[in-house]
């Protein structure tokens, strides 16, 4: 993989929230929200992310938009021109001029858009704002839009109220697609809706993907979902990037054992393979007061005296496999199975 | 489906009609299902597919302006009339059978532990006044069955948490909790509205366990409702796979699985994204599942299915016929 094709690198990046008490509001700790993460997207490609709740996942897509400001470390963009920029270093109009070429697909279909602005208001706001369309080319713009993502441009003056949720998070889509971006963070955007129509939302996505060769960063807690769409997968825990791979070497061969943890725990839908690995004790820690050494340690079945006294580096175990543990490729994890 | 498990409770023709300004809502449609002593029955079917109407239906917990028809024919395992077969359906509301069965010998937990539980009393107080209910007029041996139960359930710190409030609890602890409330006064019944759904897949995968323990210590039956096919095939021995109000297939979960015969039923297992294998293009089910008011006649699914015939599927309402023994399917194409 040459650096040629990438769209986006990301390195140390962190963003730590002070805990603050008192009537002073002295800062009394950090929560490390997003921790010294490492990983990069190539063009075209579908980067997996994917962690229990409260592990920073979504954090870290908003960090890399910079729709939350990070605390340190460098984002480095491709823009459309072909010139690398530094995210974390723009001014306010410049990245307001980079917004265009990065998306957001928010999870609730319901509560992210306006129920007092009609589909063509939602979806041709980004493009007023931006100042690419207004009058008529808006409109058929918008319709353009619409069809695009699967929905009758007909509907142009309803609500959202009138959608049901698999055709809000088109219209959400739509909305992101406005200004031709190049980069997308999908933050768990299939988690609320039903199976089937999440299939057709993952098929949509895939389609746009080819048409438009998008780059996506896709953020999911699914493990079925991360699999069937991404190229690359990375793994979180408490504000940590714990493995990144290709998929099929991640989901055959996991390095990190909390990964195999996760692929154990995720049920299958067929009951002739039921027989599950001994369960994960204990719960997902404080990311406010994390344990010492190794934050995956008090859980992890092959845990060793040296992980709870110093933090594993994160180390290049195969070819494009990352992992962050003592012991990587030294274990036999299981994985999910070859496809 | 063996003889050797009794019937605990048998649902005939159920049907829940909403009578609104705009029309009659048939969320729950002429259902039939059987509940076997210790077995688990699963009932799986998308948003709005009337699952959990069923399972307030079974409870009475339905408002009141929605009419209920059918029979709940349930083997009383407790009080006076023990032995005895009563139809829940039956009983006046406020009758003193309705209140003794509803959480003495159906328990019911909910999805969202957080809405269920009352954030202004503690976990001990709420555990406690369902025992006092049911088990006990001693307070003090009250906290006593609700201590035991919260070890039972794998909480740990029992007596620290005893005097906590839902709100301290994260969420794995608060449906722990929920389930304790439910399994302290062992029920013969456990209704189970997807329990797992707002959890994450480790602590799911706790939670899940624990359901199969209770269910083999205490040999209570549950009614297991979830969207997710993997949690059904992990928890269930029966499947109902129900779509608009109505059985479209009712089976054992090793049918279900690998020898489903509803267009629906195999629409729903080919748009799963697996873990273990990732392919190109999901099977997708087109368009939505149409608002459950003023259908047309026929099969509710009709406009979705790829296999519909015009003229066949259309004309009037399909029967759920057993194909094989204890294999039924609401459909007229099923087995070609």
């Amino acid at each position: 993989m040459d650096s040629g094709k990438r769209i986006l690198e990301v390195r140390s990046l962190r963003k730590h929230f002070p805990i603050q008490r008192g009537f002073f509001q002295k800062t009394v700790g950090q929560v490390k929200a997003v921790d010294d993460i490492h990983l990069h997207i190539d063009e075209g490609e579908t980067f997996g992310l994917v962690g229990e709740s409260g592990c920073g996942k979504s954090t870290l897509g908003r960090a890399i938009l910079r729709a939350i400001e990070p605390s340190s470390g460098s984002v480095r963009f491709k823009n459309r021109s072909g010139g690398i920029v530094e995210v974390t270093e723009l001014d306010p109009k410049e990245l307001r001029a980079l917004r265009k070429d990065m998306q957001l697909v928010f999870q609730d279909p319901y509560s992210s858009l306006n129920p007092r602005m009609t589909v063509l208001n939602i979806v041709g706001e980004p493009l007023l704002c931006n100042q690419i369309a207004k009058g008529d080319q808006l409109r058929e713009r918008v319709k353009q839009l619409m069809e695009m993502v699967g929905l009758d441009s007909r509907h142009l003056e309803r609500y959202p109220h009138a959608f049901s949720g698999g055709q809000r998070q088109r219209i959400g889509i739509a909305r992101a697609l406005a200004t031709e971006p190049r980069f997308l963070v999908c933050d768990e955007a299939v988690s609320a809706l039903d199976v089937s129509v999440q299939a057709q939302i993952l098929n949509l996505l895939k389609e746009l993907q080819e048409r438009f060769k998008l780059s996506y960063l896709f953020i999911s807690h699914d493990l079925g979902v991360i699999r069937h769409i991404s190229d690359r997968v990375g793994v979180m825990y408490v504000g940590k990037l714990v493995e990144t791979a290709h998929t099929e070497a991640l989901f055959t061969r996991p390095m990190h054992p909390y990964t195999e943890v996760l692929m154990a725990a995720k049920p299958i839908p067929d009951p002739r393979k039921k027989k599950r690995k001994a369960v994960l004790p204990g719960e997902i820690a404080n990311p406010a007061k994390p344990p010492e050494g190794c934050y995956f340690h008090p859980r992890c079945p092959y845990a060793a005296p040296v992980c709870s006294e110093k933090a594993p580096p994160w180390t290049e175990v195969e070819e494009g496999h990352y992992a962050a543990c003592h012991f990587a490729g030294q274990l036999d994890l299981q994985g999910a199975g070859a496809s | 489906m063996s003889e050797e498990h009794e019937v605990l409770l048998q649902i005939k023709q159920l049907k829940t009609h909403f009578h609104l300004d705009e029309g009659i809502l048939k969320a729950v449609d002429g259902i039939d299902l059987t509940i076997k002593k210790k077995r688990t029955l699963g009932i799986v079917g998308e948003s709005g597919c009337g699952k959990s109407v069923t399972s307030q239906a079974i409870l009475r917990l339905v408002p009141e302006f929605a009419k209920l028809e059918g029979e709940l024919l349930l083997h009383r395992t407790k009080g006076n009339q023990k032995g005895e077969q009563v139809d829940l359906a039956q009983l006046p509301l406020r009758s003193k059978a309705l209140r003794e069965i509803r959480g003495g010998e159906i328990a019911m937990i909910f999805q969202e532990p957080m809405k269920a539980f009352s954030p202004i009393h503690t976990i001990g107080n709420q555990l406690m006044e369902s025992i006092l209910l049911h088990q006990s007029d001693n307070r003090k041996e009250a906290r006593h069955i609700a201590l035991g139960t919260l070890r039972k359930v794998g909480m740990s710190n029992p007596e620290q948490r005893l005097n906590e409030y839902p709100h301290q609890l994260s969420g794995g602890m608060r449906q722990r909790a929920m389930i304790a409330m439910a399994v302290s006064s062992n029920p013969s019944l456990l209704i189970a509205d997807e329990p797992t759904t707002a959890l994450d897949v480790t602590v799911q995968a706790q939670v899940l366990d624990l359901l199969n323990e209770l269910k083999e210590t205490v040999g209570t039956s549950i009614v297991f409702i979830t969207h997710d096919l993997g949690v059904i095939a992990e928890m269930s021995d029966e499947v109902a796979v129900m779509y608009l109000g109505k059985v479209v297939e009712y089976t054992d979960v090793d049918t279900l699985f690998h020898g489903a015969q509803h267009p629906y039923t195999e629409a729903l297992l080919g748009s799963i994204p697996s873990i273990s294998r990732s392919g190109a293009r999901l099977d997708t089910i087109e368009g939505t599942v149409p608002f459950p008011m003023n259908l047309p006649s026929g099969c509710g699914f009709y406009s979705r299915c790829k296999k519909a015939v015009d003229g066949v599927c259309n004309v009037a309402d399909i029967p759920l016929v057993e194909v094989s023994e204890g294999h039924y399917v609401r459909c007229l194409l099923a087995g070609q």
